[in-house]
């Protein structure tokens, strides 16, 4: 493909318009923004002594939102536009305060004004106006019920009925059958580098040789969604044409690099209410336009950080309408506005700049927030000054998150992004079809019961012969258990399939898509809950005597657990070796069923915040957990039994081979800041060094949170003096007091490590 | 729940004749160990292997960061502790049978384990306890072993059996967190129930070999917390110029709940943190002689 005229027209433009020509290179033959950026970007290798304060303008605007923050936490939402479904034009240009902002653009005509999307599904919009108070339009009613299906709709025609068995009964839970799937993410960057035009141009010659192919069934859905794409593209410029900018032609400022980057990523906002709306890997792509304009002497340093402390700003209010359905899953109103920081280049150079460094600033600027999910790619290999300032962040602020730039740049270059929490995709080149999980605690409970449900009794998985030993044995339970994820495997991938043909059917993401390449990898993302109430289970069996304690109906509904076991999170092989190998055992299963579009097959190790709900609808569990008390997050060992500091903890959850979980293993951990040290100096050492020692054991994801849990305490009784206390959560940040008293009650009860 | 196992597979111990001499207490503390209701004959395998040292009675181990030494340490609990200090938050590590008999190999591997951590954070192997020094055999093998390994050593001890560390043992060792718990000989007593003249005898040791100190003290109110007690705890600590910091401790009731699991009586239920002011003043008295206090 390629995008030659408009990119010549590019070039001249900014002969005209700019004080020096970007480097040269392949990237101006081809959509190539690795290379774009390889050529021309500035390794950042100082500390933090060059960054800009706030400015009042910006604070002033900042001020003007977190105004309306309260109401909007009072009654859950602070306005929607109730009769206008959304998409990239449907709603007139909005400013928080027209005259100052120096990046626009909203969802709607108004800040944290919702927009309702109801492609997905006409039942959770209608439950969610209905929730806050909003009139349902009977004639938008008719209209997604009679006469537009939607995706959600089309799912539960194909679903067959194990499926619905498995998703009724929470063994399967969280699926994206009612909202949108998000973890997509569009290289926004190309609509500033190359201009719309320039885009739609190479979408026509990507459609010039899908015309010469046979029309197979295949073929037929690439021209359409081709089709789909161009006509996004050119709302996109509508769009950006009603706030004043002409993004048809290429960004010639730092300014405008950032508003078109911007628009991009607002048409995308405003088209899909997807789970995950992730931003990509931009700072080092905005620097070069940055340090461009600094060097010509048109912008400042001040400047500069005003246009990313906009931008940002912007990114902190995106919001969609949800249901509090769904809330119990993602608690706390999430985005997933991921922003991916910093790692290695290929050639070894850090892609370390300095609007990384300002990125993590506004954090200090406009205070710390959830959104965006700033996610630093670590190394040990990245510039001291820049470890450095990431740690005294993290303890300041507790809102960034850590992925091992490793083992992701292994896999997918140095162009690579985080989608939601933990998910790597290659930036334009590579989406996913969004899997939720399963809850594998669940499924060992039916494997002990036949497959009858521990809590219902009802036969959800096939029945099985029922264990009746007085006391489990390891080599009866383990067998048993591999037939049930069998099972659950071949239902999980029918599921998954059944969603994602009637996503890309019904709810097709056009400009997400037309920001990608034509010829892009697709990953059919599963999922795993409760793996380390799984491996202490069977550990427990294993090592420990347990009888089970069966109801009057011969169903096992509890577990006597004598004598001691050890516990995943320790650093324990005996155990750790359980989990990996259940792990690796469910991957295996998984890759047994074929995919729809050919979808690669991976799985994380990720709950986000559902480990609640998973664990409330889960019985009582061989290794002691009672009914109903959550699941540890993500990998994370369970609550209190990781013993040996967080750094054992830690390297437990560092074993699970990335390998088979290509789509991430999510960790939480707390430390309390004297964990850390007795000056800020030492603990910003210790943190860094923390760090290193995780990555360096080959630790995927860190969420780190450095809080005293009576900080938390204090914030569940006087939530109005905390109205930025920020927290990560599983893969995510939240804002505590967004939070139900429940989720709070589970963050709390974790492990606080300190000494 | 269950309880945690340690991480250590439990083992028959090697026979080991030779005899080491020990102080007049540690053989008091192992007379008493032969009393109990277990395999009197196995026992004394194991008393004799930990005698030399081949194996130790420990009570757990965990990775910390920046409290006990410099880096991500691997901090050994050893088991066994002849203070009985009124603060103590780990009564369960007074007694050496009740912690598990571990080869010392078992422990090396699990140092060897985590080299990398010491790399990545500038850490290192931390032993304490208990007091560490009740089993000196092991102590001074274990620090061997970590310095062939290139690995910093840490020794977390109160000094009071200062004397059962060889020289050699003190070869091996790069940093001694002392805790001196008191100052005034009838107060040390009071709230260890043991003598002060061995930890200020050990601590002037460690001046003479030049091994850097960072030395501790609990600031327990109403116990520790007079103004001439602090005052001799500084006189004692300002005369070793090996000392790089002082770190003073404001005394937590995070230990009560395992006194009341071990049934034995509290003696500091209901006595508060100290209150910033008297912190403040303590530290102020530790920064007026130029020590650098935490």
């Amino acid at each position: 493909m390629t995008v030659t005229d408009g990119i010549r027209s590019d070039q001249q433009g900014l002969a005209e318009t700019g004080p020096a020509e970007f480097v040269s290179g392949p990237w101006q033959d081809s959509i190539n923004l690795r290379d774009f950026i390889q050529r021309n970007y500035t390794p950042y290798l100082g500390d933090a002594s060059f960054l800009a304060g706030v400015t009042e303008r910006t604070t002033g605007i900042w001020a003007k939102l977190s105004a309306m923050f309260p109401v909007e936490r009072e009654k859950g939402v602070y306005d929607i536009d109730a009769t206008t479904p959304s998409s990239i034009t449907a709603h007139k240009p909005g400013y928080i305060d027209e005259a100052n902002e120096v990046i626009v653009g909203l969802q709607t005509d108004a800040p944290l004004k919702r927009a309702i999307m109801p492609f997905g599904g006409w039942r959770m919009v209608a439950t969610s106006l209905e929730t806050y108070g909003y009139p349902v339009s009977p004639e938008l009613e008719t209209i997604f019920t009679d006469y537009r299906k939607t995706h959600n709709t089309a799912v539960f025609d194909v679903y067959p009925p194990g499926v619905r068995r498995a998703r009724s009964s929470h063994l399967i839970t969280g699926l994206p059958d009612a909202y949108g799937r998000g973890r997509i993410i569009g290289d926004y960057r190309r609509v500033a580098l190359y201009g719309v035009d320039a885009l739609i141009a190479g979408k026509k010659n990507d459609r010039a040789e899908l015309d010469m192919e046979p029309s197979t069934e295949d073929i037929i859905r690439a021209r359409e969604e081709n089709s789909e794409q161009i006509r996004a593209l050119k709302e996109l410029v509508q769009m950006a044409a009603s706030y004043g900018s002409d993004i048809s032609k290429p960004a010639t400022t730092a300014k405008e690099a950032v508003q078109w980057l911007y628009f991009a990523y607002l048409g995308a906002v405003k088209e899909q209410n997807g789970a995950a709306m992730s931003f990509g890997r931009n700072a080092a792509f905005l620097d070069a336009y940055i340090e461009r304009d600094l060097k010509a002497g048109t912008l400042t340093e001040s400047g500069a950080q005003e246009l990313i402390d906009d931008l940002v700003i912007k990114l902190r209010i995106v919001r969609f309408l949800r249901t509090p359905e769904y809330d119990d899953i993602f608690a706390g109103d999430p985005t997933w506005v991921t922003e991916s920081l910093a790692g290695i280049g290929e050639d070894g150079r850090p892609l370390v700049t300095k609007t990384a460094f300002r990125f993590l600033q506004t954090l200090y600027n406009v205070g710390p927030a959830p959104e965006p999910n700033l996610t630093v790619l670590w190394s040990d290999k990245l510039p001291e000054g820049f470890k450095r300032f990431c740690a005294q962040v993290s303890i300041d602020t507790s809102a960034i998150q850590y992925e091992s730039d490793e083992l992701i740049r292994n896999e997918m270059g140095d162009d690579a992004a985080i989608a939601c929490c933990v998910s790597p995709m290659r930036v334009g080149k590579q989406m996913q079809f969004f899997g939720a999980r399963v809850n594998a605690v669940k499924a060992l409970l039916y494997s002990i019961n036949g497959g009858r449900d521990e809590v219902s009794g009802k036969q959800i998985a096939p029945a099985t012969q029922p264990n009746a030993d007085e006391v489990l044995d390891y080599d009866t339970v383990f067998p048993a258990y591999l037939e049930t994820l069998e099972w659950l495997a071949e239902t999980y991938v029918t599921a998954l399939n059944c969603i994602h043909y009637m996503h890309d059917k019904y709810a097709y993401e056009r400009l997400e898509m037309a920001l990608h390449d034509k010829e892009i990898i697709r990953t059919l993302a599963c999922g795993i809950a409760g793996l380390s109430v799984v491996a202490d289970s069977l550990s427990a069996i294993k090592y420990a005597t347990v009888r089970p304690v069966r109801d009057e109906t011969g169903l096992v509904v509890d577990y006597t657990v004598e004598g001691d076991y050890p516990a995943f999170g320790n650093d324990d092989d005996r155990v750790d070796a359980i989990a990996i190998d259940v792990m690796e055992r469910f991957m295996t299963m998984i890759r047994k069923h074929p995919t729809y579009r050919d979808a690669i097959h991976t799985q994380s190790i990720l709950t986000i915040t559902s480990n609640v709900v998973y664990g409330k609808a889960t019985g009582n569990t061989p290794d002691g957990r009672r009914k109903g008390e959550p699941f540890a997050p993500g990998a994370n060992p369970m609550n209190g039994r990781d013993t040996h500091g967080m750094l054992a903890s830690a390297l437990s959850v560092a074993k699970l081979p990335y390998s088979e979980a290509q789509d991430g293993i999510s960790l939480t951990n707390t430390v309390v800041p004297s964990g850390l040290g007795h000056t800020k100096d030492e603990q910003i050492t210790s943190l860094v060094g923390l760090l290193d020692a995780f990555t360096s054991a080959s630790g995927y994801h860190l969420n780190v949170n450095v809080l005293n849990k009576e900080t938390l305490e204090d914030a569940m009784e006087h939530p109005e003096n905390y109205p930025q206390l920020t927290i990560r959560v599983s893969g995510y940040a939240v804002n505590f007091v967004r939070l139900t008293r429940e989720q709070q009650m589970d963050v709390i009860s974790r492990t606080f490590h300190s000494h | 729940m269950t309880a945690i196992n340690l991480g250590f597979p439990s083992v028959a111990c090697p026979v080991v004749v030779e005899h080491v001499d020990l102080s007049v207490d540690v053989a008091d503390e192992i007379s008493a160990l032969n009393d109990v209701d277990r395999k009197a004959e196995l026992h004394t395998l194991e008393m004799k292997a930990i005698r030399e040292g081949t194996v130790a009675s420990v009570h757990s181990w965990e990775l910390v960061t920046a409290v006990d030494g410099p880096g991500t340490r691997m901090t050994l609990f050893l088991s066994g502790c002849l203070l009985r200090c009124q603060y103590c938050h780990n009564p369960d590590t007074w007694k050496m049978r009740d912690g598990l008999v571990t080869p010392i190999e078992d422990l090396v591997a699990r140092m060897t384990r985590y080299l990398g951590v010491f790399k990545a954070t500038n850490g290192g192997l931390t032993i304490s306890g208990g007091e560490p020094l009740m089993q000196p055999a092991f102590v001074k093998r274990m620090f061997k072993e970590a310095h062939a390994l290139g690995v910093h050593t840490t020794l977390d001890t109160s000094g009071y059996l200062g004397k059962s560390a060889s020289d050699e043992l003190l070869d091996n060792v790069d940093l001694v967190l002392l805790d001196v718990k008191s100052g005034l000989p009838e107060t040390y007593k009071k709230v260890t129930g043991r003598e002060l003249a061995p930890t200020i005898a050990f601590g002037d040791r460690l001046a003479e070999r030049n091994i850097p100190v960072w030395a501790r003290f609990v600031l327990v109110p109403g116990l520790t917390d007079a103004v001439d007690n602090v005052e001799a705890v500084v006189d004692i600590i300002a005369n070793w110029p090996n000392v790089q910091r002082v770190e003073v401790l404001p005394f937590h009731q995070m230990g009560e709940d395992k006194w009341d699991r071990l049934s034995i009586p509290y003696p500091l239920h209901g006595v508060h943190p100290p209150e910033n002011d008297v912190l403040n003043r303590v530290r102020g008295q530790f920064e007026a002689r130029g020590l650098t206090v935490f």
